[in-house]
């Protein structure tokens, strides 16, 4: 891996090594959230969620705009996805067609065994 | 599982599956050629296929639609460019309008399916390859959900890792 590479590996497990940044990532993942809604969920203050977002923005897996008085917070999918995983994803969707071939073919009332 | 092996190739962007099925060849080909049995195949559970045109032959067009669990709907076409009943056939799989206009913007994949006869059943090949990472990335974008949750699974894989 380059340096440049390494860096931001460096970044992205950085970001990931803490619990309630995955979750925070989970959240924005799903659906754009606004930071005082994130901080609502958790025990700590609204700087320390804060501050947990600005993480994950730095490492590039979230990002941040404004709306009013509120910052929204929503993740990028594409920043957690690599070209491994996104065929590990396809492969998934290949699996699901050929188990319902497999169903289909076992379900013909004329099969012999 | 029918499936016996699985191939990613990172460098050229190809997915490669074998599956075996305890059918002849020309049974799991019909599967294919009955645009009423590739329907009850082709979408995942939440995301039905439909299937409107079939024409499994060479410069032929497949065309179908998904809905989903809104009533969203995922419209996409196969462009057949070679077939050899039952043994095989090839087609770019894209994504249209619901006119079934092919969408430009989009991208295309190459897909080539093998089936041989091997042990009394069927040795099925799929082979899919797409012409970049973006392309990749938009086709899992483009409501083929059946993995929908695993961008978020790969959090925990990139930190178990």
């Amino acid at each position: 891996m380059s340096e440049e590479g390494d860096d931001r590996a460096d970044a992205l497990f950085h970001a990931l090594a803490d619990r309630t940044r995955r979750d925070i990532l989970r959240r924005v993942l799903a659906g754009e959230h606004s930071v005082s809604a994130l901080a609502a969920k958790y025990d700590m203050s609204f700087a320390a969620v804060q501050k947990h977002v600005a993480v994950l923005e730095k490492a590039g897996l979230l990002t941040k705009r404004r709306r009013g008085r509120e910052q929204l917070a929503s993740g990028d999918v594409e920043a957690v996805r690599s070209v491994a995983s996104m065929l590990t994803e396809l492969e998934q969707v290949w699996r699901g067609r050929i188990a319902r071939i497999d169903l289909l073919i076992a379900s013909d009332p004329d099969q012999e065994d | 599982m029918p499936v016996t092996d699985v191939q990613h190739d990172l460098d050229n962007l190809t997915l490669a599956i074998t599956a075996d099925f305890a059918a002849p060849v020309e049974r799991i080909w019909q599967v294919y050629a009955d645009p009423r049995q590739l329907e009850k195949v082709w979408g995942p559970p939440t995301h039905p296929a439909t299937v409107v045109d079939h024409d499994l032959t060479p410069g032929g067009r497949v065309t179908y639609y998904m809905t989903g669990p809104e009533g969203d709907k995922h419209a996409g076409y196969w462009l057949v460019t070679a077939v050899d009943e039952p043994r095989s056939f090839s087609f770019d799989d894209g994504f249209a309008d619901l006119d079934f206009n092919p969408n430009p913007a989009l991208p295309v994949s190459k897909n080539v399916y093998t089936f041989t006869a091997h042990n009394g059943g069927t040795r099925a090949t799929y082979v899919g390859r797409y012409a970049s990472a973006e392309a990749l990335q938009q086709v899992l974008d483009m409501g083929i959900v059946e993995g929908a949750t695993s961008a978020i699974n790969q959090i925990d894989d990139l930190v178990a890792s």
